[in-house]
């Protein structure tokens, strides 16, 4: 419990940190939202130009895109303020965080938490409730099931994706930019349908990393749609487990990062 | 409650090695230092820049892990069990801050009060001593972003004492302080330091710092101690004697001695001397002069401890 609360602790202290600029925050919470709402709106504008891309509809493609921005868009506001971690080893913030009593990794999270994100998260919620009710599924309990743990698992792998390209800064001060090819560049494979990819690109990003699990095969089983690429129907509904072994594999290098950091100091 | 046994920190470096190769050197910040500081001490950690003086006390604090050696501070290792040890220290860094920029400096206490699962009692007391202490009361809700320096070392000070810690480290605490705040940190330290409950390691640049408050000195220089003593003992070791500056009505006679000391400068045409007091005790040396010489003024000049350190770092 006492931990507990040192980090609801942190989380207020941001809260009432924001407080102190409450016009900025509403004019970042706008400018944050409109970025997701241009994600969505490309989607329209490819089905302007054809009916069916990579075999699926608008409709259904519109799916893909909602769990992408549900999952993507909880990831962002709970963990993405991680890709600061440059920032953070930089100025020392790193260095107070490691001499008070608590982990570091959620220390980072509560002290900083984006909730300039919220709006965006709200609107990435939207579109997938939207998307699930104009696609007429057929719902069985198993669907019902998916329909909540798809977008989570989602947000969860996309956490880890988070975690994992900052931790580069551990190694790497200067970075810079690569993390976001994986995380922001995940996204957008994931907003569509996979078939649309080229093939050893798509055997790349899709399974190799995982990124297929994450909106398209969820979104296969919700609609009832066979695999056009050939995995079998009850894919899509262990396809969430993929969160699991990224949370592993972030939670180890995350760790190898923070000892690394401890003995080159840099 | 602190000891380091051959500690050792080595940096890896990239020097660049013709237009495109770069070759890997190993530093040692910290090159086999062994201390030991009991409970109760005030020890000050001198150094030039680069020394090692932060890179030792990242590593007593669990920041940075020891690349070889052994640390441990009040029984605990600092890395495998910092969260743990973070309870019962006290860190101030004096170029970091612990505090939250944006809120008024009574929330940053509140908010570290749940950090370190400090009993509301306990809190209270102990920032009430803090207020009258360091005399907060005037900024107590000025965010901290408005604080001048001086103000905001205050609150980081009470900062890193409000959950009762055995050990305090101060990385720097009076660093760009002026005048007046120096000596109130000074002050607040020196009377913390008297209660005998709270061992205090603290690195600084203004030896006036240590002369204040540190019985007990340690010079580091590329890594290694190269002092640890008393100030008087490093003195004693420089050869860095007081002395006497006397002003007279006349010169002093041709061959005029005192035993214990050497005539180590003349000015204003011989009206003005400077003793170097070797073994003669002050009284002595006054005594033997007003005997022999009509003496107008004099006064006993402490040795300077700059110029001693300079020294040591010069030749070190």
């Amino acid at each position: 419990m006492g931990e507990i609360g040192a980090y609801v602790a942190l989380l207020g202290g941001k809260l009432r940190s924001m407080a102190a600029y409450r016009t900025s925050f509403a004019i970042e919470l706008l400018s944050n939202l409109g970025s997701t709402v241009l994600d969505v709106v490309t989607v329209f504008v490819l089905y302007r130009a054809t009916a069916v891309v990579g075999g699926f509809s608008l409709a259904e493609s519109l799916l893909m895109t909602g769990l992408t921005a549900a999952g993507f868009t909880l990831a962002d506001m709970i963990v993405g303020n991680i890709d600061d971690l440059k920032r953070y080893v930089r100025t020392g913030t790193l260095d107070t965080v490691l001499i008070r009593p608590l982990r570091v990794l959620p220390q980072l999270i509560f002290m900083d938490l984006p909730l300039r994100k919220l709006l965006r998260l709200a609107f990435g919620i939207f579109v997938y409730a939207a998307a699930l009710v104009a696609n007429h599924i057929q719902w069985t309990a198993a669907r019902a099931l998916l329909a909540v743990v798809a977008p989570i698992a989602a947000g969860v792998f996309f956490g880890a994706i988070f975690v994992l390209t900052a931790s580069l800064a551990f190694w790497w001060v200067e970075s810079g930019e690569i993390g976001a090819s994986f995380t922001y560049g995940g996204r957008d494979f994931t907003s569509y349908p996979i078939t649309v990819y080229g093939d050893w690109f798509r055997d790349l990003f899709a399974y190799a990393l995982g990124f297929g699990l994450v909106a398209y095969q969820p979104a296969l089983a919700l609609l009832g749609r066979t695999d056009p690429l050939g995995l079998p129907a009850w894919a899509g509904y262990a396809a969430p487990l993929v969160a699991a072994p990224a949370v592993a594999i972030a939670a180890l290098v995350w760790g190898t990062g923070i000892r690394h950091y401890r003995s080159t100091g840099s | 409650m602190i000891r380091m046994q051959d500690l050792q920190k080595d940096f890896t470096v990239r020097v660049k090695a013709g237009r495109l190769r770069r070759e890997k050197r190993t530093v040692a910040a910290v090159d086999g230092v062994s201390l030991t500081i009991e409970r109760g001490e005030m020890v000050g950690y001198i150094g030039p820049n680069g020394a090692g003086k932060s890179t030792t006390l990242k590593m007593l604090t669990g920041v940075l892990a020891p690349t070889s050696g052994e640390v441990s501070v009040l029984g605990l290792t600092p890395v495998p069990q910092r969260t743990r040890l973070a309870l019962r220290i006290g860190v101030v860094f004096g170029q970091r801050s612990q505090l939250w920029w944006d809120l008024p400096l009574r929330e940053s206490f509140r908010l570290l009060r749940h950090v370190y699962r400090v009993p509301a009692a306990e809190h209270e007391a102990r920032l009430r001593r803090c207020r009258s202490l360091l005399d907060l009361d005037a900024f107590l809700d000025t965010p901290v972003r408005q604080l001048s320096l001086g103000q905001r070392m205050r609150g980081e000070l009470t900062a890193a004492l409000l959950h009762g810690p055995g050990v305090l480290f101060l990385d720097e605490p009076t660093i760009g302080l002026d005048v007046v705040s120096k000596q109130a940190v000074r002050s607040f330290l020196a009377e913390l330091g008297a209660t005998g409950d709270v061992t205090m390691v603290l690195t600084t640049h203004d030896l006036a710092d240590i002369e204040r408050l540190c019985h007990r000195l340690v010079v580091i220089d590329h890594g290694r101690v190269v002092h640890d003593g008393t100030i008087e003992a490093l003195h004693e070791r420089y050869g860095s004697r007081r002395s006497l500056v006397v002003d007279l009505d006349r010169p002093l006679p041709d061959g005029f001695t005192l035993p214990g000391a050497t005539l180590t400068g003349v000015e204003a045409d011989g009206h003005r001397v400077t003793f170097a007091l070797d073994t003669a005790s002050a009284g002595a040396a006054v005594a033997g002069l007003v005997s022999a010489a009509s003496v107008r003024d004099l006064s006993v000049v402490e040795p300077d401890i700059e110029d001693v350190v300079a020294r040591l770092y010069a030749s070190a």
